[in-house]
């Protein structure tokens, strides 16, 4: 028996929420005194780290894959010969395109968006964009599990896994890809697994003051994000903008800057650890959901913010 | 072309979120329900878009009772030609898809559109599902899609950026910000909706997933308060006390 993490590969390293799902399988794997293995297609670096979460075996399919039905083929094969309990993969692009599959074919159970490790047969996991969580049991012998962003940290052991050759009938291709962009500014990591995140509404004017935001998030190496009519007006691109009907966000620290904070907006950023709110009216509604705030123009307190920044950083 | 669109119901985003049944079940009393929102502005829009474009039809799909039938007219009202709802309790994403690949199967559509996921339950994987189940393709948190002779043409999230993807139809997709600008229904659109069809079709099914409990997040404490001009205390306690730089 084992828990079997599937893991996409960027550049020939795990991306972030690959290591998280292969950090939740070994702990999962731990509790049951089983063994975790982690699946990825494609060249990677070493182990790529992934023994240092707890996994004592890569296994490798020679090629990289994009077609989410060919992932699943193969993440199922490679559940069935290791008798998988259970599979995860990371809740974000990846994993809500292929463990979804992995489930029909498997005939599994599938629980969305872990938060936590599963303990006495039910898994806790966030309902009602963050206002809420539930705790889900699943029926089936054999369960799925995508793991929320920022949600389980990486475990960082000194081992190194294994890493095999896996080989397995996936089908031909029905998607091709014909390019990329790269969506955030240069060095910026990607909004959906950041951890620090500066963001600003329409209390900043107009899109030639953004230079301020920008210098904060630099500061202290920040994603910038934004509120939604920020991204309706095409102040700021729609990728940046965070709340109910764009990006759902869970980082370390959130810094809002001339966001009143309506519902909409706050149901995508509820989760963060630690919120802050910088804003020239005291009544925003934003300050009820905030764990430090300021009143006072975005204008002058985020420079002032930012040289207090590099003061700290360095 | 002729396009399914799986739309679902969900709590106003202004709704008390709140409890019953020994925590089991979500209290719908006084709640008002809308078209999920991914499902309307989306997926529903950009179906309409490409039917105004190419010609065919929009059909819509959901599952749960007869409490749907508003925002089943609200999408008539908006342009679907005509809907279907299968009158069974959705309560697992398996079961919701196993409903809708059964529904779909045999139909011949050519696009089957979801919104990315739901604001209730935020499980994002019931188009994966039908797509297995029905053996297509599927694209997942699509941000525009354009059909040219019969192949998609979309870009979706991916890491770190977008990625340009072609599919040939027919094809499942999922649909986040981008593809499509939120539409209000006019007069004539809500006159239409009442006498659009709207067949309600029984079915059984199985599921493999329980919630045994609903638990709302502690309160959060009293937001701490700093002084404007004194910025650097925020970075000090954002390192001290956070501990979140």
């Amino acid at each position: 028996m084992s828990v079997l993490a599937i893991v996409s590969i960027k550049n020939g390293m795990p991306t972030k929420g690959g290591l998280e799902a292969a950090s939740y399988a070994a702990s999962h794997a731990e509790a049951q005194g089983i063994s975790a293995i982690a699946l990825v297609a494609g060249d990677i670096n070493g182990d790529g780290g992934l023994g240092a979460t707890g996994v004592s075996h890569v296994l490798q399919f020679s090629e990289a894959i994009t077609d989410s039905s060919q992932w699943a083929k193969l993440a199922a094969a490679a559940a069935q010969e290791h008798s998988a309990i259970a599979i995860v993969a990371s809740h974000d692009h990846f994993g809500r395109a292929i463990a979804p599959r992995v489930a029909v074919r498997l005939q599994a159970g599938l629980v969305a968006g872990v938060t936590e490790l599963p303990t006495h047969g039910s898994v806790r996991k966030n309902v009602f964009s963050g206002k809420a969580m539930a705790d889900v049991s699943v029926s089936t012998a054999v369960s799925v599990y995508t793991v929320t962003p920022n949600a389980f940290g990486i475990k960082n052991d000194s081992n190194e896994a294994e890493v095999q050759a896996f080989a397995s009938e996936i089908g031909t291709a029905r998607e091709s890809v014909t390019g990329f962009d790269t969506a955030s500014a240069d060095g910026q990591v990607p909004l959906p697994e950041a951890e620090l995140v500066v963001s600003a509404g329409r209390g900043l004017k107009g899109p030639e003051n953004w230079g301020i935001v920008e210098d904060l998030a630099k500061a202290l190496g920040a994603t910038t994000a934004c509120s939604r009519p920020v991204s309706d007006i095409g102040w700021r691109p729609h990728h940046e903008h965070v709340g109910q009907t764009g990006i759902t966000i869970r980082p370390n620290l959130y810094v809002a800057a001339g966001i009143s904070g309506a519902i909409q907006h706050l149901a995508g950023v509820n989760q963060s650890k630690t919120i802050v709110v910088i804003n020239t009216d005291p009544e925003a509604p934003f300050f009820k959901a905030a764990d430090y705030g300021i009143v006072g123009d975005a204008f002058e307190v985020l420079p002032k913010l930012t040289a207090a920044a590099k003061e700290l950083m360095g | 072309m002729k396009i399914l669109v799986c739309i679902s119901q969900a709590p106003d985003t202004t709704s008390r979120i709140a409890f019953t049944d020994g925590d089991k079940a979500f209290d719908a009393s006084g709640v008002q329900y809308i078209v999920n929102p991914y499902d309307e502005w989306y997926a529903l829009v950009r179906a309409i878009e490409l039917k105004e474009k190419h010609g065919g039809s929009v059909t819509t799909l959901t599952v749960g009772e007869a409490v749907c039938d508003p925002i089943i007219r609200k999408a008539l009202a908006i342009g679907a030609d005509d809907a279907i709802r299968i009158n069974v309790e959705p309560t697992d994403p398996m079961q919701v898809a196993q409903l809708i690949a059964n529904e779909a199967q045999g139909q011949s559509y050519d696009l089957i559109l979801c919104g990315k996921e739901t604001i209730d339950h935020n499980g994002s994987v019931v188009p994966a599902m039908i797509a297995e189940m029905m053996d297509l393709p599927f694209v997942a948190l699509a941000t525009t899609l354009e059909i040219d002779d019969g192949l998609a043409k979309l870009t979706r999230e991916s890491a770190g950026g977008e990625e340009n993807v072609e599919v040939s139809l027919p094809l499942v997709a999922s649909a986040a910000k981008g593809m499509a600008e939120q539409r209000i229904p006019n007069m004539r659109g809500i006159m239409s909706a009442r006498s659009k069809p709207l067949n309600v079709v029984e079915a059984s099914s199985e599921t493999s997933t329980d919630v045994d409990k609903f638990t709302l997040p502690p309160e959060k404490g009293a937001c701490k308060m700093i002084d404007a001009d004194r910025p650097e205390e925020l970075i000090r306690l954002l390192r001290e006390e956070a501990k979140a730089i």
